[in-house]
């Protein structure tokens, strides 16, 4: 109706009484109450997060198998790509199409040094056993640190855990490993890497990265994750802990994870489980634009017209019109 | 006022005044009798009507409790049993706000209201949709609990493997909370309002008619 006036628009139209105001204030009082109401009755969900002690004290194996895996470079987020990183192939990609490998390595973590070495290093101060651990690492050859590395995660496969919380495995060929991970795990034990994984040279500090990519490597947060139904392969974007709703919202996008092709490895026109991510994203972006585009795409524009669910909301006007 | 002002001539209104021409302009394109007006044409009496008022009362509980949630700060709710109260207030005029909005969402599309020029309107209907969801998912990211550690980890995989992830760093707790308590908000909030004054401005939709005239 460009350029008709709302007066010329409703021209012979039957206008009745109607309060705006009156509806708008109804509303917020219902509305009110019903929220107040299930607040206080239901409450809202909120399970404690998980530190890294309590990842090093509940499952210290799963703990140092993932920091020997930051070491030997294994661990998702050392061979993650960018944007933390530029190992080759990593990046996720659709024939041409690979936005993750264009935008580069804009948030920059190198994870055997950011979540093993350097907190290791802050701790070296009144212990020349680590020191010389540390250093021993430092000057081994890659050949030795991948030797002693892929001995180590072997061995711990069937590692022993003391009363006290350590480690232990069979004797082997493990170079400096042994006193490098039984200090990290005192270290997690104790809180002391919650911090030292946050030091970022500012006292101030919003930026949880490092330490959630590192326990996101572990095996215990995902475990965890699983008894809350929080996994992708679980609906877990729309899930929420405890017996509360999530993001119900987000059902669509979280569907796509849930079938063919994103869940092949082979897929179909080259989308699979491997850039599932990409995939997906891609396809809620052209979903929402034909939402949004619904008054010009045929078909989608002219289904309110077949189906007749406006003639139940406009009943009145419908009746009057068989009336007529 | 005293006597004498009354005899001083007041210059004419100069058709180039600016103020003039925006106070003329919003005149024309939305008179106070179409942004409140006391009546409706007849067949405005569903109760389909009334999911996008509701969900406008939801969106205000969603903003009340919310800046009661940022005033106090992240920690706040979690060790205080009245800020869990607040809290919760948020958590559910959310989900409320959400259900509302699907319905008016549905509602408006089984009415085909887009037509006789109402487009625009449905489109930035879609897009408050759009940004509604990301203000809720960097609120579950500032939940500072277990829900907010796994959602970032697991999102963080989608938003890296689209390109996002280098500039919306799901990890990132300061980003996040920044985004879900001021950018975003305002961003709805905005929306939401040009959303009102274009279905204000053009009144509501007829209904369609069963000859099929109006697309």
């Amino acid at each position: 109706m460009k350029g008709v006036t709302q007066e010329e628009y409703y021209r012979g139209v039957r206008m009745a009484p109607y309060d705006l105001v009156k509806e708008l204030v109804i509303a917020l009082a219902a509305v009110g109450i019903l929220a107040l109401g299930v607040s206080a009755f239901v409450s809202s969900p909120d399970e404690p997060p998980v530190t890294i002690a309590a990842w090093a004290q509940s499952d210290p194996v799963d703990f140092v198998t993932t920091a020997t895996g930051e070491l030997a470079g294994t661990t998702k987020t050392a061979g993650y790509g960018q944007p933390y990183n530029s190992t080759a192939d990593a990046a996720q990609k659709w024939g041409p199409i690979s936005p993750q490998a264009w935008l580069g390595v804009r948030i920059p973590i190198d994870s055997a040094n950011a979540f093993v070495i350097q907190p290791l290093q802050r701790g070296v101060t009144g212990n020349p056993q680590l020191d010389t651990a540390v250093k021993a690492w430092q000057a081994a050859s890659a050949d030795d640190q991948g030797k002693w590395t892929d001995a180590y995660t072997k061995a711990l496969a069937d590692a022993k855990v003391a009363d006290d919380g350590t480690v232990t495995v069979a004797d082997g060929d493990y170079g400096p490993l042994p006193v490098m991970m039984a200090n990290l795990l005192a270290m997690g034990r104790s809180g002391a890497l919650d911090g030292l994984l946050q030091i970022s040279g500012r006292f101030y500090q919003t930026d949880y990265t490092p330490a959630l990519l590192f326990m996101g490597d572990g095996g215990y947060l995902g475990g965890l994750a699983d008894n809350w139904r929080l996994n992708g392969d679980q609906w877990g974007m729309m899930n929420e802990t405890g017996q509360y709703p999530g993001q119900t919202w987000l059902w669509l996008y979280t569907m796509w994870y849930q079938v063919f092709p994103f869940t092949s490895d082979q897929g179909v026109l080259g989308l699979n489980a491997a850039n599932a991510d990409l995939g997906i994203i891609i396809l809620m972006t052209l979903l929402t634009a034909a939402l949004a585009l619904v008054p010009l795409i045929p078909i989608l524009r002219d289904i309110p017209r077949w189906v007749p669910i406006h003639r139940l909301i406009w009943r009145r006007y419908y009746t009057a019109k068989v009336r007529a | 006022m005293d006597a004498t002002s009354k005899e001083v001539p007041q210059p004419a209104a100069e058709s180039a005044n600016w103020t003039l021409r925006v106070r003329r302009y919003i005149d024309r394109l939305l008179p106070m009798d179409h942004l409140l007006p006391d009546r409706q044409p007849y067949y405005v009496g569903s109760w389909v009507y009334v999911f996008g008022v509701v969900t406008i009362a939801a969106l205000v509980w969603v903003v009340v409790s919310g800046v009661v949630l940022s005033f106090m700060g992240p920690q706040w709710w979690h060790v205080s049993s009245v800020g869990r109260f607040f809290n919760s207030l948020h958590f559910w005029s959310v989900q409320l706000f959400f259900i509302f909005m699907v319905l008016h969402l549905w509602g408006q599309y089984f009415m085909a209201s887009w037509r006789d020029g109402r487009a625009a309107t449905w489109l930035i209907g879609v897009v408050i949709f759009g940004v509604s969801i990301l203000t809720a998912f960097t609120g579950y990211l500032s939940q500072q609990n277990f829900d907010s550690q796994f959602i970032a980890i697991n999102a963080k995989d989608a938003m890296n493997g689209a390109g996002i992830g280098a500039f919306f760093n799901v990890l990132n707790f300061g980003q996040m909370y920044g985004l879900h308590v001021m950018l975003l908000p305002i961003g709805v909030t905005f929306l939401v309002a040009w959303h009102i004054v274009m279905v204000r401005t053009r009144g509501v939709v007829k209904p369609i008619d069963p000859e099929g005239a109006s697309k």
